[in-house]
């Protein structure tokens, strides 16, 4: 028996993880309905919030918004479509789980980085074009950035940072979970009250003590202040915070949840038997 | 012996309390289709799981062309191929797609994964439905581009779970042919099944798999001498139930067995129809009409039954020593 064990290269790491990543784009192209769906449900949140609420809440948003709510609006809910499409990632692991086809990948002499490493890549190509395309319906409903399109294409970034990161996170909960229907709801359970409890919707000074403690130190409200802080200047950024603190705390969330869930996403891979 | 190319040892795998595989050893030359014949939850996937690196077991080795696949899985790798229980192959890609994908990850060059899938998908008969998206494929060809996708690395083993289960019988048919062309091609193969017939009419040697433990193991006619040939089934009316059982202990050196759930009575019958005449005389002289009597082949049920005794003793007893003597030759 020979003592040394073979080792995937680095390189051929990458190429494998194009291969995978390639494939579920196809995927993503071959199935309208994922790309739709995924489409339909921003724009209705962009559409529902803005005519519904807008008006309402208008009076209680800061000055920086320019009096429009879809300026509040649309930063605080690229970041929501970047968590709801994160949960894509878990989905679509489950799927292959149960479709035996990660059993056929893990036969396979390729890197097993690159299942986890292709699936979160392409759902970060993927949840980029739906916030490009939320952007623009944004702006043909009269959403209007304050500042210039470098402070655009940042807040694009730190979105797409924060949304490859949440990726991690529901790739460790599809793989817990590994059944596709339970998959559906449990990626909502961390979901929801992250994303309603922020600043995503309305500013979080009327809610009550206990929960705006929870809303102002949780990672979507300091996400969603760094885009509007980026988008709309530093008036928008909640008071006692710069935009620039904002930013460099929402890249330091993704860095740290991404040093947490992508080890523990990989080991649970590893152990993972279907 | 020429050096075997899959060759597993005291193989234990436990899930939780469940012991999935209870010390297996097998092991094959090159060049044949060894068939694992075992009924669901008997450890079959679990071993096949082992042996391609899905899997690591609590105890024992394996080795996969000479690999040691706990040791190097990622070599091993490069040497196999599988085809899982459902045939894992993504709806929304073509044919082609799906095999030229499979075979980039072999490390193929773009250009050969093309080449190389374009051949095996006209071995497989494919070629025509190549660039259509796989959903629009029935169940057999699904099977049938799962199978093209484990070859097209060209590896020197092939590991097919169940390939046949859930396919209507003329796929089943094409599925055998291919299996037989992949052998003749020099490929070896281990497939699981469920059917004893297929193992019969594509294992040049098979090992019987019960309870996680390979309990029996020879050529398919070894297998069904061992259980004496044919089975003599009949029913009769409940009252003559009792008299029956011991008018037909008379009839050759096998017990009968009564199956409570298809009230029937099996006795296994070493020379077919002259056993069936013997039967149907000692019922006359005892004056017992059977409901339904007949003569069949023997099937996977009959082979546990002999093999692992849960109801004669003595079938159980025998099969067992013929075993320990088969392996014994085998080691030598």
């Amino acid at each position: 028996m020979t003592a040394t064990r073979s080792r995937v290269t680095f390189g051929e790491a990458v190429a494998d993880t194009m291969v995978i990543t390639r494939r579920n784009l196809l995927r993503n192209l071959r199935l309208p309905q994922l790309l739709v769906f995924a489409t339909v449900q921003p724009v209705m949140f962009l559409l529902l919030f803005n005519y519904v609420f807008g008006g309402a809440i208008g009076a209680a948003i800061p000055a920086a918004a320019a009096g429009k709510y879809i300026n509040w609006l649309v930063p605080g809910l690229l970041i929501q479509v970047a968590a709801f499409g994160a949960g894509q990632t878990a989905l679509g692991l489950t799927e292959d789980l149960n479709k035996g086809v990660i059993d056929r990948f893990r036969s396979l002499p390729m890197a097993r980085s690159a299942v986890l490493a292709g699936r979160t890549i392409s759902d970060l190509i993927r949840n980029g074009f739906v916030i490009t395309l939320m952007l623009s319906v944004g702006l043909l409903i009269g959403f209007r950035w304050q500042t210039n399109i470098w402070g655009m294409m940042g807040g694009m970034l730190v979105a797409m940072a924060f949304a490859y990161a949440l990726s991690w996170v529901m790739a460790t909960i599809g793989l817990l979970v590994k059944n596709p229907e339970a998959t559906q709801s449990a990626v909502f359970i961390p979901v929801f009250p992250l994303v309603f409890a922020s600043s995503v919707f309305v500013p979080t000074h009327t809610m009550p003590s206990w929960l705006r403690a929870f809303a102002d130190n949780q990672p979507i409200t300091v996400t969603v202040d760094a885009l509007r802080g980026l988008m709309l200047g530093g008036d928008a950024v909640r008071a006692g915070h710069t935009v620039g603190g904002q930013v460099l705390l929402s890249l330091f969330w993704s860095a740290a949840i991404l040093a947490v869930f992508a080890p523990l996403a990989v080991r649970m891979y590893r152990r993972t038997v279907s | 012996m020429t050096t075997p190319i899959v060759r597993a040892e005291g193989v234990v795998k436990h899930f939780g309390e469940v012991k999935a595989l209870d010390g297996v050893d097998i092991e094959f030359e090159p060049g044949i289709i060894y068939g694992l014949l075992g009924p669901n939850g008997a450890g079959k996937t679990t071993l096949i799981r082992v042996l391609t690196t899905l899997l690591r077991p609590d105890s024992g080795t394996a080795t996969v062309a000479g690999i040691d696949v706990l040791h190097d899985p990622v070599a091993a790798r490069t040497r196999l191929g599988l085809a899982g229980q459902f045939a894992a192959v993504d709806d929304y890609l073509t044919g082609r797609e799906n095999v030229e994908m499979v075979g980039r990850l072999y490390r193929l060059g773009s250009a050969e994964a093309r080449s190389r899938a374009a051949e095996v998908l006209d071995k497989i008969g494919l070629t025509d439905a190549a660039d259509r998206p796989v959903r629009t494929y029935s169940g057999g060809m699904r099977r049938r581009l799962d199978l093209a996708a484990s070859i097209v690395g060209r590896p020197d083993v092939l590991f097919l779970d169940e390939p046949t289960t859930g396919i209507d019988p003329r796929s089943r048919i094409d599925i055998w042919d291919l299996i037989t062309d992949l052998v003749a091609g020099g490929t070896t193969i281990l497939l699981t099944t469920q059917y004893l017939d297929e193992a019969d009419q594509l294992a040049a040697r098979v090992g019987v798999i019960d309870q996680g433990k390979v309990i029996a193991e020879g050529t398919p006619t070894e297998l069904k001498d061992q259980l004496g040939g044919s089975v003599v089934e009949l029913t009769v009316a409940d009252a003559d139930r009792d008299s029956t059982m011991t008018a037909l202990a008379s009839v050759n050196e096998y017990d009968p067995t009564f199956e409570p759930s298809s009230k029937k009575i099996s006795l296994t019958a070493p020379n077919g129809p002259t056993t069936l005449t013997r039967v149907v005389r000692r019922l006359d002289e005892v004056q017992i009409a059977p409901e339904d009597i007949a003569l069949r082949q023997p099937t996977l049920d009959d082979v546990f039954l002999s093999i692992t005794g849960h109801t004669a003793e003595e079938t159980a007893v025998e099969p067992a020593r013929a075993t320990q003597g088969r392996r014994s030759r085998r080691s030598r």
